[in-house]
């Protein structure tokens, strides 16, 4: 933190919150005796970035930067290590080309190897600005598209490097043998996503986020065998070693032996991956966790825009209270699918197909005529959680709280209709274009899509808030970088469809390399040991709270709390949120952490492959991270990109955003155990773009 | 509905392992394989005992973590990973029998999880093009003809899980190390270094441990990503070609 | 292992078609003169017998490494998957034939020594006259197959041999690399089929019908 550099402190703004007026007035007044919305976090000061040379045209700034940088000699690279946690395609992207550069590099995984990180799930494709389709596509027109995507939250100059390495993924890829979808000329075939109006995806059928990760994976194990990168499967980082102000090591478990273990180096990277499991059901792998990211900020890293998730629409829904995960079906279904829900209640339990025409709503269609069932992801998430909370939901009641806290069985579902479409297309049209999706969704579900309508209903997907970083993806703790869906940086409020895949590979092979020179050139720095003071705290602290974990021996398991967790945060900072939701789930998560550290029932001992404490340890993380995701709602008054806020929005029920309060990045600095975060905002400035506000009506 | 599990548990490596009967009720049909595995554990913590260690990441079948034995078949036999099994496959009041993948490559580290890091130093032998972040041409100055592009493709789809070990009676890994070699050889990028990556690769393949190919098939009709017998072909094709061909590292 | 098991099935072939001379309706005069021929073949630039001899050799050390080989993989497949290796286990690839390729193996390399024994040494007097030693190789066939126990031994015996060839003669194509597609898999597995049908009937058809007194009488 000692060289974060910060501009002067600003006049603090004293209530922002409560200076608005709701737009539209809230769901229930407060009751006059809670606290106000300010009490639970102090202004700190503003923060900016200071790696970006504003003085050069955003086109030049990225190889200005590059220059700017100090460069490391190649006979001394393999003096430095470098630690990287993640092995998806940020960390495993970097781990390689950092290996290839010549650093010694020691790379971590939680899986049993690092070809199962969760980007491999991503199915859509990857955004390069390489205009193959001569359809008027280009560096800045992907730049502006991602941009307006994050409906102006992000930082203008990192998104603008995005958009000019995207060109450079695709050829790396291919290079390294990612079989991307071809044309019968050889040539790679492209395809337009996300309601984007350029062909510009790029895509390995339905799978590829696996396939760009394996190309990862491949360019990693290259270098595993040349030596310069060891590989640490099965190992779980459980502390950040800061030592004077510098990120130099962190604590792992080796969650086959239990051995808690540091690991020391030059510099450590993050790329840790999203922490949508925060949510219990998300689409993430199972093991995602925040745990990385979560130890780094209560070590001083700032996290970002904590509150800004991705909610997908077009999920499988859940099917009951043992539901683990949620499963993502690619957003192109919409293309051809028609979503309704019955128009009376009564028909909800009914089989659709016998439910006529005259008795369906086709909501997105009637509400939003020009762009139908094509409206953004969280228009269409919004309304059917709109049209299931009015209980026009189909598919099983599941039990569930409301907003009071009280149970109630509720249908969580709306159709996704291809009735219409093999009518007009024919079955083989359908099942040549949607065929894989339809599968999957039989295989989930035991139902015929092609016979019965499917059911769909949103859930988390991806998460943009993250550890916040300058240009160079350094933190605001010295020394410690963070790459890909952990940091804060590109998309800003709301993400942009096949621009995760993007951004990962961009910051792992192009952006990290080029920048983490710049401060591994004034390497190497002191030795240091599990002597050290720093190490010797961290490692205690580590092996303290294991011990803390296991010894509580109560009578709640991890899984029952986790979900508990899920529900209050699906519940109050979900799709739509409000001031005295925000401030229920606080005070219910607060609670909830309490009766985890008194009451949780952790099986086992350390010194075994448990399974149990690898849980345990990450919820005791979401606790934390579900609360200041909750403040950070609660302080950002305005609807925009992702997320709605209820009282902020237009007088037909649209989401309004407040440019002249909330044009900023929201970076929470850890307050302590028993004080409250710290916000530090950093202004954002749009130069090349102008800012507008959306209308999808 | 209700089933009788039987799961192998092993507390270690070295622990000596064996079946234990575990009655479950309250399994309702939507639930994935996994989930009831989920369910058990719910159970066997509220009862203080040791919950089932067992992979899984993802479960949406593409992460190759998950992988169990059911019922003497690798995923159970139904051309899907363990994650995407889900209940109604089962009949009400059966007994399902649940054991690790087992094979002297794959060590058990405890229960139903084992150690498949022997894949990654198969794939360290040479399963990949060496392209230096960088270094690589602007991607339309090769063109890959769509059919090889295709057949590149399903073989890169192996997802790495194990299965074709787990089932194969000789307990080989040929058809994930021929997966590989016929991904990276149906491509233009995979040229340079065809023949020595085979060479080495097989190499490495042996020196794990695993058995050797006798085409039985078995690993086909296991694998969830439906990786064809003829990659193994294609693999052979290439060993054979490389005693006449030198590239890459061998020169 | 599958060079050398293509090897062994074309001296199979050769070895049928040399048996259909006892089809032929002359008392097996053309049969001894083959079997006469093979030991002067290329005579006289080639002494006596030493074609035979060279044949012989590279059979045997067919035999040889492809034991040598099928016992490596069965020492290489104990050790990965060790004795008991599931506690139940199912197989989905209808693959009987593949499975028992090493016990196919075993009765043949059985067989082959109780064959050279009999019709080549002479050692096994099967169906000889007592005090007969040698016979001209037709009458050896016939007095061997004279006996009908002889007979079945010998079905039994090429009941192992086609099953280890329905499965070894694709298994060795396509280890070779021959099969390049799903379609050319159906292509293989048809000639394994033909082949080790066609040797099951063709080698069993002299000893039938000679068993039935066709032939020889």
């Amino acid at each position: 933190m000692s060289e974060l550099p910060q501009t002067e402190a600003q006049t603090l703004v004293e209530a922002d919150a409560e200076s608005m007026t709701p737009e539209t007035g809230s769901q229930s007044s407060p009751d006059s005796a809670a606290p106000a919305a300010t009490d639970y976090w102090t202004q700190g000061d503003d923060i900016a970035d200071t790696k970006a040379d504003l003085s050069q045209p955003i086109d030049k700034m990225w190889e200005a930067r590059k220059f700017s940088a100090k460069l490391v000699n190649p006979a001394n690279r393999r003096k430095l290590t470098v630690i990287i946690v993640g092995t998806g395609l940020a960390g495993g992207a970097a781990a390689a080309t950092l290996g290839e550069a010549g650093y010694n590099v020691l790379n971590f995984c939680y899986q049993d190897s690092p070809r199962r990180a969760h980007s491999i799930a991503a199915q859509g494709g990857i955004n390069a600005a390489k205009n193959y389709r001569n359809d008027g596509d280009s560096v800045h027109r992907l730049f502006y598209d991602t941009v307006k995507g994050g409906d102006y939250r992000s930082r203008e100059t990192n998104v603008h490097r995005l958009a000019e390495v995207s060109a450079n993924i695709i050829d790396q890829c291919v290079a390294q043998g990612v079989p991307f979808a071809r044309e019968y000329g050889g040539l790679l075939d492209t395809r337009s996503f996300g309601g984007v109006q350029v062909q510009r995806t790029f895509y390995a059928r339905g799978q590829t986020g696996q396939q760009l990760l394996i190309g990862a994976y491949q360019a990693l194990e290259r270098q595993v065998a040349a030596g310069t990168v060891k590989m640490h499967t099965r190992h779980e980082m459980v502390e950040l070693i800061v030592v004077d102000g510098r990120a130099r090591g962190i604590v792992t478990r080796d969650m086959v032996t239990g051995r808690i273990e540091a690991h020391y180096a030059d510099a450590v990277v993050l790329a840790t991956g999203g922490y949508g499991n925060v949510f219990f059901l998300s689409t993430n792998a199972m093991g995602c966790n925040v745990t990385a990211s979560w130890r780094a900020h209560r070590k001083g890293a700032y996290f970002a825009n904590p509150c800004y998730t991705q909610i997908h629409p077009t999920c499988i829904p859940v099917h009951g209270e043992t539901q683990s995960k949620l499963t993502l079906m690619s957003e192109s279904l919409r293309n051809d699918g028609r979503i309704w829900v019955p128009k009376k209640a009564e028909d909800c339990a009914k089989d659709p197909r016998e439910i006529p025409e005259e008795d369906r709503d086709y909501y997105l269609e009637r509400i939003y005529p020009s762009f139908g069932n094509l409206v953004p992801r969280d228009i269409a998430s919004r309304q059917a959680k709109y049209m299931c909370d009015e209980g026009r939901g189909v598919g099983p009641a599941v039990k569930e709280r409301d907003h009071d806290g009280n149970e109630r069985e509720m249908r969580r579902g709306v159709y996704l209709d291809f009735a219409e479409a093999i009518g007009r297309l024919g079955k083989d049209a359908v099942e040549k274009k949607y065929g894989n999706l339809f599968d999957m969704y039989a295989q989930i579900t035991g139902e015929n899509p092609y016979e019965m309508p499917m059911r769909i209903y949103p859930a988390v997907h991806y998460t943009m808030g993250g550890l916040w970083v300058d240009y160079d993806l350094q933190s605001s703790i010295t020394g410690l970088y963070v790459a890909g869906e952990a940091n804060f940086s590109d998309h800003g409020a709301n993400r942009l469809g096949a621009s995760a895949l993007m951004q990962g590979l961009a910051d792992g092979y192009f952006v990290l390399p080029n920048t983490i020179n710049d401060y591994l050139a004034g390497a190497p720095f002191d030795k240091i040991d599990d002597s050290h003071p720093a190490a010797a705290e961290a490692l205690a602290a580590a092996k303290g709270r294991i011990e803390k974990l296991l010894s509580i021996n109560g009578t709640r398991t991890v899984d029952s709390l986790h979900k508990e967790l899920g529900t209050i945060m699906w519940e109050y900072c979900g799709m739509e949120r409000w001031e005295d939701g925000l401030k229920t789930a606080i005070e219910k998560i607060r609670a909830l952490k309490q009766e985890f550290w008194t009451n949780v029932k952790v099986t086992g001992v350390n010194e075994d492959f448990n399974q149990t404490l690898e849980r345990a340890g990450r919820l005791a993380d979401f606790l934390e991270l579900g609360e200041l995701m909750c403040i950070d709602a609660l302080h950002r008054r305005e609807s925009c990109g992702g997320h709605f806020r209820g009282e902020s929005q237009t007088e037909d029920g649209e989401a309004l955003r407040h440019d002249d309060e909330y044009l900023y990045v929201g970076a929470w600095e850890w307050g302590g155990e028993a004080s409250k975060p710290v916000l530090h905002k950093e202004p954002l400035v749009y130069e090349a773009i102008e800012l507008k506000q959306r209308s999808y009506k | 509905m209700k089933v009788t599990l039987r799961i192998w548990r092993q507390a270690k490596a070295d622990a000596p392992g064996g079946m234990v009967t575990y009655p479950l009720d309250g399994v309702s049909q939507d639930m994935s394989f996994l989930e009831m595995l989920d369910l058990l554990n719910e159970h066997l913590t509220e009862r203080g005992e040791e919950p089932v260690a067992f992979d899984h990441d993802c479960r949406e079948g593409i992460c190759g973590m998950c992988g169990v034995v059911i019922n003497g078949l690798a995923h159970g036999g139904q051309h899907t990973t363990t994650c995407q099994l889900h209940m109604r496959s089962f009949a009400d009041g059966a007994t399902i029998d649940i054991e690790p993948w087992k094979a002297g490559a794959f060590p058990v580290i405890k229960d139903l999880v084992v150690d498949r890091s022997a894949f990654d130093r198969i794939i360290q032998a040479g399963g990949f093009i060496s392209a230096n972040t960088g270094s690589a041409p602007e991607a339309h100055s090769v063109p890959a003809p769509k059919r090889q592009a295709d057949l590149a493709f399903d073989n890169a789809t192996c997802i790495g899980c194990g299965a074709c070990v787990a089932a194969c009676p000789n307990g080989s890994a040929m058809l994930f190390t021929s997966a590989k070699i016929t991904h990276l050889a149906m491509l233009p990028q995979g040229q340079p270094e065809r023949y020595s990556r085979v060479k080495s690769m097989v190499a490495q393949h042996d020196e794990e441990g695993f058995g050797g190919c006798t085409n039985i098939g078995e690993c086909a009709q296991v694998c969830p990503k439906g990786i064809p017998l003829e990659s193994i072909s294609q693999l052979n094709r290439d060993l054979i070609a490389s005693l006449f061909k030198g590239d890459g590292k061998q020169g | 292992m599958a060079i050398t098991g293509l090897l062994l099935v074309g001296f199979l072939l050769a070895h049928m078609f040399g048996n259909f001379k006892m089809l032929l309706p002359d008392d097996g005069k053309e049969f001894n003169a083959y079997s006469h021929w093979l030991r002067d073949f290329g005579y006289p630039a080639i002494p006596h017998t030493v074609f035979l001899w060279i044949f012989r050799i590279v059979l045997l050390l067919s035999v040889f490494l492809h034991m040598y080989s099928a016992f490596k993989l069965r020492v290489r497949a104990a050790a990965n998957t060790g004795g008991s290796r599931y506690v139940v286990k199912r197989n989905m690839e209808k693959s009987y034939a593949a499975r028992t390729m090493i016990w196919g193996g075993i009765i043949i390399v059985l067989f082959v020594i109780m064959h050279i024994l009999q019709y080549t040494a002479q050692v096994l007097k099967f169906g000889y006259a007592s005090g007969v030693s040698t016979l001209e190789p037709y009458d050896r066939v016939l007095a061997g197959f004279s006996q009908w126990w002889v007979v079945l031994i010998y079905a039994i015996a090429m009941g192992a041999v086609c099953m280890h060839l329905w499965h070894g003669v694709w298994s060795a194509l396509a280890t070779l690399g021959v099969q390049v597609s799903a379609a050319s898999r159906k292509v293989l597995k048809a000639v394994a089929y033909v082949i080790s049908v066609g040797l099951f009937l063709g080698f069993m058809i002299p000893p039938v019908l000679i068993l039935f007194e066709v032939i020889g009488k």
